[in-house]
């Protein structure tokens, strides 16, 4: 091909790259729109409630929190078929430290990650220096480790939870500022720090989107254009606000998006900006070629497995202390949710692609829609229709804009 | 004799560029007709217009075919005509059997039952005229290659070819299965199939070829007969100068010894007792192009392999010296900081990144050298790239630019950009101008020759001959996992390279 042809298809890619963000982040928009307007005209119901914005997260957290390690396996050309199993039996654990042990939280949040570690090195060794398919080990997995969380729950619920242990899932973060602010406003209830945590938030994200708008520019990247960039970001900015403000009349921030904010940062961090997260891309991208560059691939993909263990179990610890018991049933089905939130953040599932934010906003639409639809009283089995329908127009549309 | 085909004034226009711009091209009845033309000349996109793929009102211009005006609307009504492509990257399907290959989508049946007994008769006939005496259930992976392009004759043959197209067909091939495939032209010439060629080794084509056409630019350039064919015409017409040296002059500066192999053993890695590599020692000097010739299968790809990291083989045994220290070089990042790189002969499969940007790929061996405590400096990343792209001439809109959209020529700069950044002592080149134009090449020799001017040691391991004798201060020659033989620059030739060779199989018989 000559070069003239590979310019047009060039800029078409960057384009392709910002219209799929743009186009996640415009469907999750419109997804919480609809949503706001048809469960307000039906029953009646605000939507943007504090309260529902809160259950939101609640809920949705561990799917968010599982794709963040199921990004990393799928990147790296694998896929993990146990988490949800996982997230199950590490959650029985931490029941059974804490109920039946009676040991303090700080000695079972830890012991319960490493639990969560070792489940996903047992796993990872397989697949990366046995090579056994990932598909094939973690499904092992997931038979295994929901018939281990029978077997240790003896079939119970376990429960219920000191409240140390369930502030991880149902605590707020507490208001510094007192309440001079409510006065001040002439509000009855007002949580000025989660004011001041989302407006900081806004004008970081702002800030180090004209940092990178900047840099492109420095090395004659196309930009996106100015108009879009203002837009999204004031679109977003705009979102963290209101749900800063919404959230800020009702408890303040719960704890559960905390966390959640900081795996995010700290995970988008890791896969854009270290060695180790272009390494694993690479991996993903074409194994033979980055272990002749000198990478450990095997090492690798053991760590992603090691990390999607200990994600699980953390996530397996909040739902457990979201329903202040360890059931044997917790989790079930999560894989799917999860896997499906990291397809439906634009990665592929050769291996070697796939962003953080894409996730966080794929899990987000699988998440809003799931309350909206539940809040509605859709049944379960439209619910399911649903969902399906839209994880495969995502992928369908990723593979439209990646053949024309 | 009569035109089989003429293609008048072809022009076909992709978004952007002109493909092919009113290109003619006439096929005399049962002659061998050969299409050269560098990387993106149109070769392939005439090619897939005659066979249907880009169909007819895609492109402007007329094909005549044996007295009739083609309107081919796939590639099914192309073979009915009796036009078959055989295209560069294989299509069988390899877990299946040879009969099976051998008439996929055109099975000997009654109704949709497969009549087993004449289908084995026909895979017969066919086979034995490519010359090939495997059983007709014999699975496809089981045969190397060169075969496995035989095979792909026959399937033509099955569907009553009376225009045969092969792109490419010896690229993958060693050279006896070249020489073996292009019998077999000259031998379906005489059976008056009519063949349309394309390659890159213009030994090859002046050998099998009646005329020659010339393809620049996405037009005709010339035609040539038989007795008008000359190397020097063909690569003239096909670059648009001349190229009075297809080798870049360079006056050897050799240093010391910077690299030396004492006794290297590597053992097969799946086939236990097999010794690939039989105690080999060689030396490389600072400034100096050392080439490793030998047939192909004689382990030259598996020496270097095991040799980066031991990458290829088991119980490797021997000692790798630098500066005349002992290195450890047991995995390919402690042979990276020894200083030794190698490139790949299959840069797609095991040299690059495919959908990663020229950046990631360049810095992909040396992150370390873009990093600070593991987090990457993105701007000091960019300009690395920035400076191979201009220091390597990559020719690209931006090295944003993914790996997979460059040509052949380029993509190599961008795996060399990729070594150089690790500040390698000595380089290892597998087959560096396998599969790349003309032009690209004589820009590789000349990387090659920067490289050894900055006092790096260069390793060339080649199939082409002509090549190794023009670009190498030394030639070690291989056979059969044995080093068997030294000549320097003077004394190579390529019959002394094949007395070396000869020799030594004599030997072992």
């Amino acid at each position: 091909m000559s070069d003239s042809v590979n310019e047009g298809s060039g800029i078409k890619a960057r384009l392709g790259g910002h219209l799929r963000e743009n186009g996640m982040l415009l469907a999750l928009v419109a997804i919480v729109f609809f949503f706001t307007v048809v469960v307000r005209a039906s029953i009646d119901v605000d939507f943007l409630s504090a309260q529902n914005i809160t259950n939101l997260f609640l809920q949705n957290s561990y799917v968010i929190i599982m794709a963040l390690g199921m990004l990393l396996v799928i990147v790296a050309g694998h896929i993990d078929l146990s988490v949800g199993s996982v997230a199950a039996f590490t959650g029985a654990v931490a029941a059974a430290l804490t109920v039946q042990q009676g040991l303090p939280v700080w000695i079972v949040i830890p012991a319960t990650l490493v639990v969560g570690g070792l489940i996903g090195a047992a796993q990872g060794y397989w697949v990366a220096y046995w090579r056994i398919p990932s598909f094939i080990v973690t499904l092992a997995g997931m038979l295994i480790f929901r018939g281990l969380t029978l077997w240790l729950l003896g079939g119970q619920n376990i429960g219920p939870f000191p409240k140390s242990f369930q502030g991880m899932s149902t605590g707020f973060i507490p208001d510094l500022f007192g309440d001079w602010d409510q006065a001040l406003l002439g509000l009855e209830r007002l949580n000025g720090t989660a004011i001041l945590v989302v407006v900081i938030a806004a004008a970081v994200l702002i800030w180090l989107g004209l940092r990178a708008r900047a840099r492109d520019i420095e090395f004659g990247i196309t930009p996106e254009p100015t108009g879009l960039f203002w837009a999204r970001n004031i679109v977003v900015s705009a979102a963290l606000v209101f749900v800063g403000w919404k959230l800020a009349q009702f408890r303040g921030l719960p704890n559960v998006l905390v966390i959640l904010v900081i795996l995010t940062v700290l995970y988008a961090f890791f896969t854009e900006n270290t060695t180790a997260g272009r390494r694993i891309y690479a991996t993903g991208g074409n194994e033979k070629a980055a272990k002749l560059s000198g990478i450990r691939t095997n090492r690798l993909v053991f760590w992603c497995f090691v990390n999607m263990g200990v994600l699980a179990a953390l996530a397996g610890m909040i739902i457990t202390a979201r329903l202040n018991s360890a059931t044997p049933k917790a989790g079930t089905g999560f894989e799917l949710d999860v896997i499906a939130a990291v397809f439906i953040g634009g990665a592929s599932m050769a291996g070697g692609s796939g962003k953080i934010v894409g996730v966080v906003i794929g899990a987000l639409i699988m998440g809003v829609m799931n309350n909206g639809m539940s809040i509605m009283g859709i049944g379960i089995d439209y619910q399911q229709v649903i969902k399906g329908l839209v994880l495969l127009a995502a992928v369908i549309f990723d593979v439209y804009n990646k053949n024309k | 004799m009569a035109a089989l085909l003429e293609m008048r004034g072809i022009s076909k226009i992709f978004p952007g560029v002109r493909a092919l711009d009113r290109v003619n091209l006439t096929v005399e009845q049962g002659e061998i007709h050969a299409i050269c033309g560098e990387n993106g000349a149109g070769k392939s996109t005439l090619m897939k217009v005659l066979s249907g793929v880009y169909p007819h009102g895609s492109y402007d211009g007329e094909i005549h075919y044996d007295g009739e005006v083609l309107a081919l609307r796939g590639i099914r009504d192309s073979e009915a005509k009796g036009i078959i492509i055989i295209h560069q990257e294989l299509a069988l399907v390899p877990l299946l059997s040879i009969a099976e290959n051998l008439f996929l989508g055109n099975e000997v049946a009654r109704g949709q039952v497969i009549n087993w007994p004449r289908t084995y008769q026909r895979t017969e006939e066919l086979l034995a005229k490519v010359g090939l005496k495997e059983p007709p259930t014999t699975k496809v992976e089981k045969l190397g290659v060169g075969k496995q392009q035989l095979i792909e004759i026959a399937k033509a043959l099955a569907k009553d070819v009376r225009l045969l197209i092969l792109d490419e067909p010896t690229a993958a091939l060693q050279e006896n299965d070249s020489q073996k495939l292009l019998d077999l032209m000259l031998e379906l010439k005489t059976q008056g199939v009519t063949q349309i060629i394309i390659s890159h080794k213009l030994n090859e084509i002046s050998r099998v070829a009646d005329r020659i056409t010339v393809i620049r630019d996405g037009a005709t350039v010339s035609t040539m007969d038989r007795h008008e064919i000359t190397e020097d015409r063909i690569i003239r017409d096909m670059v648009g100068r001349d190229m009075a040296h297809r080798y870049p002059e360079r006056t050897p500066k050799i240093g010391d010894v910077l690299m030396e192999v004492k006794g290297w053993n590597v053992w097969h890695p799946e086939q236990a007792g097999r010794q690939v590599i039989k105690s080999a020692s060689l030396t490389v000097r600072k400034g100096e192009i050392v080439g490793i010739a030998g047939l192909m299968g004689t382990g030259r790809t598996e020496l270097a392999m095991s040799l980066f990291g031991r990458s290829y083989g088991r119980n490797i045994s021997g000692e790798i010296l630098m500066g005349g220290k002992p290195v450890d070089t047991s995995t390919v990042a402690k042979a990276i900081d020894a200083g030794l790189s190698y490139v790949t002969e299959d840069r797609k499969a095991l040299g690059l990144v495919l959908e990663e940007p020229i950046t990631r790929n360049i810095t992909l061996a040396n992150l370390a050298g873009v990093a600070v405590r593991g987090v990457l400096d993105k701007r000091r990343e960019t300009q690395v790239a920035e400076g191979y792209r201009k220091q390597m001439s990559i020719r690209t809109p931006g090295v944003f630019q993914k790996a997979v959209n460059l040509s052949g020529g380029n993509q190599q700069k961008v795996v060399l950009s990729k070594w150089l950044f690790t500040d390698p002592e000595v380089l290892i080149l597998d087959e560096p101008t396998r599969g790349i134009d003309v032009g690209a090449k004589f820009e590789i020799y000349g990387i090659m020759n920067q490289l050894a001017e900055m006092g790096k040691g260069v390793v060339m391991i080649s199939s082409e001959m002509p090549e190794l004798l023009g670009m190498c201060d030394r030639v070690y020659v291989m056979n059969e996992g044995r080093i068997v033989g030294e000549l320097t620059r003077d004394q190579a030739s390529q019959e002394a390279i094949m007395a070396l060779i000869l020799k030594d199989s004599g030997k072992a018989a």
